[in-house]
């Protein structure tokens, strides 16, 4: 049922090697194509537009659910909505995941809506990797928009990575945290080329004592375009650190906005962003070890993006 | 061996300036030397110009007989010849694991990562999986920076002011690492440092100041002639060291 290439893009995305174990559902091409659900996660088709509900029931305990979507095809424009919900104090793995392979000359595009109602004292970990190939002409575009609704005592931590092979891509990420609710976002980025990638993450802590950490890593090459806004809104006590920092080398571009919006006295807000190429001295030191120029390069870059 | 013939460094773009002036030294194999001399006299520019990564203006450099003058930072690491930052660079996303194991990658002899920290006075459990970066104190990265020179195998092995940021690490420790190294790879050993301790593992001591040698000899010699010299009139109050005769002035 899936092709050697299907797996290639599996394994790419997702991590697998084989049919996932757990929860999974494969959507290929703009359609669904294998799934399976467990006693406590359920995947249901939407009705009203393309996508699925998938349904987590409260204290399901270390399981997962993968969702990786594969696109061979070009002359594709798939948008599909997904909603999970995570019930009460489960404790789950997501991960989600597109791969493109475009041999052709049209675009192949897919837009993926997630909508996350994370519920009290629930534990999520989303995991969200793009990756493109294929020797066309046709653009590979992926254009993400994550909504997490996380309520008290929740924790969310979320790994949003785009390393190779996507032309253009405009990631929205929204997060809003209730009391006591936690959020980890790692974003890993690499563009090359003439590859444009803009990263519009907003998180608002509501409650009280909650607390949001966004590290974002970039590293922009050739004549690539990098854009960053990150807006961490402080509507109650708590705590928000947003720390960018992008390896610019070559032609690149990368651009950083900062904003931290505070509405309550309590409210302790930090924005940390740095551009700048690899330090010379990091060069230096790998070299001094017997690496070669582009050894250390690859290292230095490598290490930064893990 | 490793030979220093007539070499001068002038400042890039500004002709004239001369960081070092016209040095010749010769490193003998399984020695230990230590130099020392005044801040801005040009001892880490010397250390530079073995390493590779300054070009000296005119003169050449040998090692064993082998002119490695315009050879580049990772040929000379591959011939065996390695150094230590006096500000080493911390990197994102590696962790001391991987950063002793791609330093001990050339050696031929298997290296024990937990080893080299240990032989650097920190506990391989608390460290081996932590990010070489900023989390990391300055006395934890001179250490750390310490060790990767020990993971290799080399020639010469220069330390450019290792006892910098880690006074509460005992001087003993450090100097049974230097003994150590040398004891197990025959490295030859060339240390910058300022203190009296590290003098005292030497078996040669250069003086420098003014990018220019101004004394070398076997170390009690040197170390004499520097004690003889701190007769400045402030002793209780003025560190004891070299060539800041001038700081006490006053």
């Amino acid at each position: 049922m899936l092709s050697a290439l299907d797996k290639l893009m599996l394994e790419k995305v997702a991590d697998l090697h084989e049919i996932p174990q757990g929860a999974f559902n494969i959507r290929r091409n703009g359609e669904g194509v294998q799934r399976n659900t467990t006693a406590n996660i359920d995947i249901v088709t939407k009705k009203d537009k393309s996508g699925i509900d998938v349904i987590v029931k409260p204290y399901t305990k270390g399981e997962s659910v993968h969702i990786p979507v594969i696109v061979t095809q070009d002359n594709i424009n798939d948008v599909v909505y997904n909603t999970f919900e995570i019930g009460e104090y489960a404790d789950v793995l997501v991960v989600a995941g597109c791969g493109i392979h475009n041999s052709g000359t049209h675009t192949s595009q897919h837009d993926g809506i997630h909508n996350f109602f994370v519920r009290k004292g629930a534990k999520l970990k989303y995991v969200e990797k793009h990756y493109g190939q294929g020797e066309g002409q046709g653009q590979r575009i992926l254009n993400p928009k994550t909504i997490i609704d996380a309520e008290e005592g929740s924790v969310v931590e979320l790994e949003l990575i785009q390393i190779k092979g996507i032309d253009r891509t405009i990631r929205d990420t929204e997060i809003r945290l209730m009391g006591n609710a936690k959020l980890v976002v790692t974003e890993r980025l690499l563009t090359y080329k003439d590859q444009e990638a803009e990263s519009n993450i907003t998180v608002e802590l509501l409650g009280a004592d909650s607390s949001a950490q966004i590290i974002s890593r970039s590293v922009a090459q050739d004549n690539s375009k990098q854009e960053f806004n990150f807006d961490l809104v402080g509507r109650n006590k708590g705590r928000g650190h947003i720390q960018c920092d992008a390896i610019i080398m070559h032609n690149a571009q990368v651009h950083s906005t900062p904003k931290i919006s505070a509405y309550h006295s309590e409210a302790q807000l930090v924005h940390e962003a740095a551009i700048g190429r690899i330090e010379s001295e990091q060069l230096i030191k790998l070299m001094s070890m017997g690496f070669s120029e582009k050894e250390a390069e690859d290292t230095i870059l490598s290490g930064f993006l893990k | 061996m490793l030979e220093i013939q007539k070499v001068s460094l002038e400042i890039e773009g500004k002709s004239g300036v001369e960081i070092l002036k016209d040095i010749d030294l010769k490193f003998l194999d399984k020695k230990i030397y230590v130099i020392t001399g005044p801040n801005g006299g040009g001892k880490s520019s010397l250390a530079k110009i073995i390493m590779g990564i300054y070009n000296p203006t005119s003169g050449k450099i040998l090692l064993d007989g082998q002119d490695v003058t315009t050879m580049n930072i990772t040929e000379r690491a591959r011939l065996g010849i390695g150094y230590a930052f006096q500000n080493p660079p911390r990197f994102k996303g590696i962790k001391v694991k991987e950063l002793l194991k791609m330093a001990a990658s050339f050696n031929p002899e298997k290296v024990n990562i937990c080893d080299l920290l240990f032989n650097v006075g920190l506990c391989a459990q608390d460290y081996l999986e932590r990010d070489v970066d900023a989390s990391l104190s300055g006395g934890e990265m001179k250490r750390i920076e310490i060790a990767t020179v020990l993971a290799r195998n080399l020639k010469l092995a220069v330390f450019d002011e290792p006892e910098a940021g880690i006074d509460l690490w005992s001087f003993q420790k450090l100097a049974e690492t230097f003994r150590n190294i040398h004891a197990a790879y025959d490295t030859t050993i060339v240390i910058i440092s300022h203190q009296e301790r590290i003098m005292e593992l030497a078996d040669e001591i250069i003086l420098m100041s003014n990018g220019m040698i101004s004394a070398q000899s076997e170390r009690d010699i040197i170390l004499a002639g520097i004690l003889n010299n701190d007769a400045c009139e402030c002793s209780t109050k003025c560190e004891k060291g070299v060539g800041q005769n001038v700081e006490c002035a006053g």
